[in-house]
């Protein structure tokens, strides 16, 4: 087992029966289950919706050079310096290069998953520079030096008595757990590093190509404050969130909101074109955009992986998934968790370190149903297995099915198994469940059943058929 | 392991004045290996079922996850192989039990009597591949004494996923664990569901647990008159 691997296992041993955990985040879902319905049911079709934006995503990945360059002409036109970055190392240099030049001090950063894919804070950390990250959710993980739980909810493990407590040892200003005090907290703090911040950094939930803008959407107004207060605003953006035509932001906006947190929209959406025209009011002096690559292409020349490039990142699949509610965000181990972070994350980081995430899914396809761009995503993890068999095979599973192809081809060979295992299963009963029990796996927390003293076809051929 | 369901699917059939046959290739439809990513293991079972079911009118298939497997995936597995086009006419012929009784013959009242409360619990596969959850429940609308009372997490997996059980346990039972729970709430008599594997997975916990859950197939319920 790789070290990930094993890692993964071992926590996932420690959180699954974890009953404190799985209350909090169930709570949490089953909120969120009712105002996606809710919201979702202000679609007049909703099954069109997401055939329309699988099919607009198709269509932008698969056009990806034209819309991209398309982008940067109409984003350049407006004097944004655009940046091509092929890997994370080249995007950390180029974010770096742009702070050195500014003699930036201070950094406030707003939410951004590619950030933490790139592990963006740690290179601004290690220039010399304090980073500060903005969304409400993000600052508390952040002090407590953790990572971002959720694609969407970074915070969503904690308690507001543990966000009291963090703030308590971090800050030293903690009246209560009440979230509307402890909000205000974070928010003294953050107005305070707005204003001294020398340059400010964001993610992107999408780029338009057609008008060149930078779409981010987002409930607490900190990224427009991390965008118009420093002089300087730098956004990090993978290639794959072109949508070709700004109207594409009328489905994908409510779309996103619907599926991400179940608003119907999120509370600021804001357009990012360029720095401040002349005869503007605000806006920062300079603005650059980081088009980050980091094997997406790759994802891009499969043709059955392509449409994972659509993810959007609205963390549906992931608060619908069964072993992401069991395990947690953490358990994974990498940025992007829960069935789309097992389907990418092999081919983004490495198959025989990644793979096992594939693994861990009882293919119970809860992820390809609510999908809003439609990733057939518990497809793709067979697939990844599948991939897994020829590259790296297990012997243990290569030699075990093969045995089990040999024994369930042949009629003499399965009745002596069964025979076996009768017999097997009557002397493991003695031992069931304890370390000697070589089913083990399965007999530590459950039963087995009995194994029928008459098979389907010994009854069949008994009755003389 | 459970005979018993595949005999109640005879005897309903015969009671429907069908002829039932039972086939003499592999007792399995490959779907272990399958899921596990070793297709070329799979498919040298799946070749045979196909070549073992060519006389069959119709297939039915006690399983959801089996059937989905035979009816979805089989075409794909076979290709390139010499029962291809056999495999996409068995796929075709093949049949989920439910589904078999209410869309195919039409039969909805087998005059079953099931003077309980249950729960139904939907196997992922006959859900999200079959894309059916009418047909279990039409049946059992027709039960006499039977009150289905459905639970919250009625589509949620029960944690089963085949060796994902074994190789992942802890994650396993903690999913089994919400479903007990989810069908706990119900206070129903029974779950009842299309899938073996499923309701192994729930009464294995359950059993483990000490929770009165009992379960039982379908097929099962609907020839107990």
């Amino acid at each position: 087992m790789t070290a990930p691997a094993a890692r993964f296992d071992t926590d996932a041993r420690g959180v699954a029966p974890d009953l404190r955990h799985r209350s909090i985040i169930q709570t949490a879902m089953a909120k969120y289950e009712v105002v996606r319905d809710r919201s979702q049911s202000w679609f007049q079709d909703w099954e069109g919706a997401r055939d329309l934006a699988a099919r607009t995503k198709l269509e932008a990945v698969g056009r990806l050079d034209t819309y991209l360059e398309q982008l940067v002409r109409n984003l350049e036109a407006r004097g944004t310096r655009v940046h091509w970055a092929g890997d994370a190392q080249q995007a950390r240099e180029i974010i770096v290069g742009i702070l050195r030049e500014k003699n930036a001090r201070v950094v406030v950063k707003s939410k951004s998953m590619t950030s933490e894919e790139i592990r963006l804070n740690d290179a601004i950390e290690a220039a010399g520079c304090e980073v500060v990250e903005s969304d409400l959710g993000e600052f508390i993980v952040q002090l407590r030096g953790e990572a971002p739980y959720h694609l969407v909810f970074p915070a969503m493990h904690l308690t507001r008595s543990e966000i009291r407590q963090t703030f308590e040892a971090k800050l030293r200003d903690a009246p209560s757990d009440d979230p509307e005090e402890l909000t205000m907290v974070a928010r003294r703090v953050l107005r305070r590093t707005y204003l001294q911040a020398d340059v400010g950094i964001t993610g992107a939930n999408f780029a338009v190509a057609d008008t060149g803008m930078i779409s981010i959407t987002e409930n607490e107004g900190n990224a427009r404050l991390t965008a118009a207060l420093p002089r300087t605003m730098i956004t990090l953006i993978g290639i794959e969130k072109v949508l070709p035509r700004l109207e594409d932001l009328a489905l994908f906006l409510p779309m996103l909101a619907v599926m991400g947190t179940g608003q119907p929209l999120t509370c600021y959406n804001t357009m990012y074109g360029g720095p401040r025209q002349p005869g503007e009011a605000d806006g920062p002096e300079e603005y650059h955009v980081v088009l980050l690559d980091n094997r997406r292409s790759a994802l891009l020349a499969d043709a059955e992986l392509r449409e994972t490039l659509g993810c959007i990142r609205c963390g549906a699949c992931l608060n619908v998934c069964p072993v992401f509610r069991n395990v947690g965000g953490h358990t994974y181990g990498t940025v992007y968790g829960g069935p789309i972070g097992a389907v990418i994350t092999p081919h983004l980081r490495g198959f025989k370190d990644w793979v096992h995430l594939s693994y861990a899914s009882s293919l119970c396809g809860a992820c390809t149903a609510t999908c809003p761009v439609k990733i057939n995503l518990h497809r793709h993890l067979l697939e990844n297995r599948r991939a897994a068999s020829h590259r790296d095979a297990r012997w243990s599973y290569k030699i075990g099915f093969t045995i089990y192809a040999a024994v369930a081809n042949s009629p003499a060979l399965w009745k002596v198994a069964t025979r076996l295992l009768r017999i097997g299963m009557s002397v493991r009963r003695l031992v069931n469940g304890s370390v000697l029990d070589p089913m083990r796996a399965w007999t530590r927390t459950r039963d087995l059943p009995p194994i029928a003293k008459q098979s389907f076809r010994e009854w069949w051929r008994a009755q003389g058929r | 392991m459970y005979p018993q369901v595949a005999v109640s699917m005879v005897r309903i059939f015969e009671a429907l004045g069908h002829r039932v046959g039972c086939a003499s290739g592999p007792a399995c439809c490959g779907q272990p290996a399958f899921n596990a990513g070793y297709w070329d293991e799979s498919r040298k079972i799946a070749v045979r079922v196909v070549e073992s079911l060519r006389d069959a009118e119709a297939v039915v298939i006690g399983s959801g996850s089996c059937a989905a497997m035979m009816k979805v995936h089989y075409p794909e597995l076979c290709a390139g192989t010499e029962v291809e086009a056999e495999a996409r006419a068995l796929a075709a012929r093949c049949h989920e039990f439910s589904s078999f009784l209410v869309n195919h013959l039409g039969v909805t009242d087998l005059g079953a009597n099931f003077p309980y409360k249950v729960t139904f619990h939907d196997g992922c596969h006959g859900l999200r591949e079959l894309n059916d959850k009418r047909p279990p429940r039409e049946l059992l609308a027709r039960v006499r004494g039977l009150e289905l009372i459905e639970m919250d997490a009625a589509e949620a997996c029960c944690g089963f996923g085949g060796t994902f059980s074994a190789t992942f346990p802890a994650i396993s039972t903690a999913m089994a664990e919400e479903k007990c729970a989810s069908a706990l709430e119900t206070r129903a008599d029974y779950v009842v569901s299309c899938d073996s594997s499923c309701l192994m997975q729930i009464q294995g916990l359950a059993d483990r647990q000490k929770r009165s859950i009992r379960t039982m197939h379908l097929a099962e319920l609907l020839a107990r008159s």
